[in-house]
């Protein structure tokens, strides 16, 4: 396939997770999603890139900011807005909300909203595969700020001692909720992971989908080849850390470098793709949001189920 | 029928399970050498090889996590840690992670996953390696947790929560490991959730938790030499619990003293309380009592530790005490310690 014909599949995906994260925003007072929503908008590029350069049977481990990676794996759509609503008809029955989002029915093994958390799971996963002598490979993926937690060393250094098939994926937005990376980390993430022999790559242009897709492709075969590697991709946060809307206005930051992302961001500069695309995607959101909207809400007979 | 200690029985019942499902797999730190957590990893390395018996690096959280991912999978992990007090830098994965996983996913996914926990005692081990941290798990929904007393229980519960496929906690004390019993050879399951009246009695239940059913059954040997029938009733899973067993004793009873080996401040033995005076309450002769360790930090000193720890004295004192008798001289009485090891039986 042209990369054309490849960036155009991918920019509706990322679009689609735009446009999903916006429907939120406008939801959003109207209480209907009763949780706390961690959106990626911005960050959609690398979801859509990396999941793009798996497999369809590769599991993924994310996060609570993992609307884009729910959808870039293909998840239902009605089963997520369903899910953030609370309702019977969600991906795990409205017991999950947006932070515990989880589809294995498509690879998306669990998020977690303890950073760091879901790190190991991929290593334990990943060893799965290798048990089995599967091709398959794990997906771990977290902020830069997680890779500051004792877990994360702990995985990297067990998963290069056992040459465990997992992919260490960092999206690097620079920020741990209102903390800077420079007032956080005394070491720089790929020379720290190479003292474990882990083989490392930072992708600079976190907007550009096809360089991602690249990245992820390449990294991918190594780990199928037996080895751990280490992705870690820049990219921007546009909104606040949680919630709908954005935090400028708190000084801890300046919109300056969000304002020059957005300059590069495809889903913003692609006005043309964007809007031959748009009445479809539409389309979608709104009938999700009706079967969302139409879905019952769980009871007393749903609560206390799934708990052993 | 053969005798088998109880460090045999865990090994028995972990190797006919490795043998039986391939899924089984053993690890943890120092799992595979030669001390072999008190003996109950011996010779699984040899028999079924470094990958399904291995070592780990000193990092009890992300192996923690790690056993989440490889279960979820559908394998099925068997993670050790020496002391339990290793395992609460587990804490996280096991309280955050592995109890709320299938709730989280709405049933999706299991988490096939035993964690063992040697706790206890030993010989001035002190502030962090004795403890016992029953109620720090049995708080949290999505966690099974057994604490198995006999060699015969051991085999049957570690062989049913291997095969369970939700997360199951296994606490083990490690004055334990050379109590002897009759124990079957083949495999077989008790299942989890079901208590065990170890003595039949009616004067008054105790209520025995690990370790301290042993020192329960000496008191019980004590007391009958004057007449004092005592009933032992060993819930041998704490979540979920068999209630019915315990309220049923004590109705019968009257009379109930909670043996514990862990702290009495917001302890097992305070929830078991709890318990037997909501259902219990018109029939109790009296109000229910506790025992278990003083309110602090383990000691060393052997002075301290005599002070600190229950022990079959404190329960026979407390049966006096409920039943209104004089205190006995025990000074003629054979009491366990550590330099004599208990070999039972049972």
């Amino acid at each position: 396939m042209k990369d054309e014909a490849i960036y155009r599949r991918l920019f509706r995906t990322a679009l689609l997770i735009r446009l999903v994260e916006e429907r939120i925003i406008d939801l959003y007072p109207s209480d209907k999603i009763q949780s706390p929503v961690h959106l990626s908008i911005g960050q959609e590029a690398v979801a859509v890139g990396v999941c793009d350069g798996l497999k369809p049977d590769d599991l993924v481990f994310a996060t609570y900011r993992s609307h884009g990676f729910y959808i870039a794996k293909g998840g239902s759509l009605d089963a997520m807005f369903a899910e953030l609503y609370g309702r019977k008809g969600g991906v795990s029955g409205g017991k999950a909300g947006s932070m515990h989002l989880a589809a294995p029915e498509v690879g998306l093994m669990g998020s977690s909203a303890v950073v760091a958390s879901t790190i190991p799971h991929a290593v334990g996963a990943g060893l799965s595969f290798k048990r089995r002598g599967a091709s398959q490979i794990a997906v771990a993926v977290f902020g830069d700020g997680a890779t500051e937690e004792g877990v994360y060393h702990e995985s990297l250094n067990f998963a290069a001692l056992m040459k465990v098939p997992v992919l260490f994926l960092c999206e690097d937005n620079g920020l741990a909720v209102h903390s800077h990376r420079p007032a956080r980390q005394s070491y720089r993430l790929t020379g720290h992971a190479a003292s474990f022999g882990i083989a490392t790559r930072r992708v600079e242009e976190g907007w550009d989908v096809l360089a991602i897709r690249r990245a992820t492709l390449d990294a991918a075969a190594r780990v199928r080849a037996g080895e751990p590697f280490v992705l870690e991709i820049a990219t921007s946060r546009y909104k606040e850390h949680v919630g709908v809307g954005e935090d400028f206005h708190f000084n801890y930051r300046t919109s300056d470098g969000v304002d020059a992302w957005k300059r590069r961001d495809p889903l913003i500069v692609d006005t043309k793709l964007a809007a031959a695309l748009r009445p479809e995607i539409d389309r979608e959101i709104e009938a999700a949001v009706a079967f969302a909207e139409a879905s019952p809400a769980p009871g007393r007979a749903e609560l206390l189920t799934d708990v052993i | 029928m053969r005798k088998l200690d109880y460090a045999g029985a865990i090994r028995e019942a972990t190797a006919q399970e490795m043998e039986r499902d391939p899924r089984v797999f053993v690890y943890g730190i120092g799992v595979p050498t030669w001390s072999s957590i008190f003996g109950t990893t011996k010779g699984l390395p040899e028999k079924f090889g470094k990958e399904r018996c291995f070592d780990t690096p000193i990092s009890e959280d992300a192996m923690t996590g790690f056993g989440l991912g490889a279960a979820i999978r559908g394998l099925r992990p068997i993670h050790i840690h020496i002391r339990v007090d290793f395992m609460i830098l587990a804490t996280n994965q096991l309280i955050n992670m592995v109890s709320n996983y299938t709730y989280s996913t709405g049933g999706k996914l299991k988490v096939p996953l035993v964690v063992r926990a040697v706790i206890g005692r030993g010989w001035g081990q002190g502030a962090q390696h004795s403890k016992s941290l029953f109620s720090n798990f049995t708080h949290i929904p999505g966690l099974k947790v057994i604490a198995p007393t006999t060699p015969s229980d051991m085999k049957g519960m570690l062989t049913a929560a291997i095969r369970d496929d939700n997360p199951v906690i296994c606490f083990e004390h490690r004055w334990l490991y050379w109590a002897e019993e009759d124990v079957p050879e083949e495999p077989y399951e008790i299942p989890l959730g079901v208590g065990r009246i170890l003595r039949p009695g009616k004067d008054v239940t105790i209520v025995g938790l690990s370790w301290m059913n042993v020192e329960a059954r000496l008191a019980a040997d004590i007391l009958a030499k004057r007449g004092v029938s005592v009933e032992i009733v060993d819930p041998r899973t704490l979540a979920p619990l068999d209630e019915d067993l315990i309220v049923e004793s004590v109705k019968r009873t009257g009379r109930c003293i909670i043996a514990d080996c862990d702290w009495v401040d917001s302890g097992f033995s305070a929830e078991l309380s709890a318990r037997i005076n909501e259902k219990c309450f018109g029939r109790l002769k009296a109000p229910v009592k506790r025992i278990g360790f003083a309110h602090t930090p383990a000691p060393t000193v052997r002075e301290l530790e005599n002070e600190f720890y229950p022990n079959a004295r404190t329960v026979v004192h407390a049966v006096e005490d409920m039943l209104g008798l004089e205190a006995a001289n025990l000074d003629g009485e054979d009491f366990f310690s550590h330099e004599r090891r208990f070999r039972g039986p049972f």
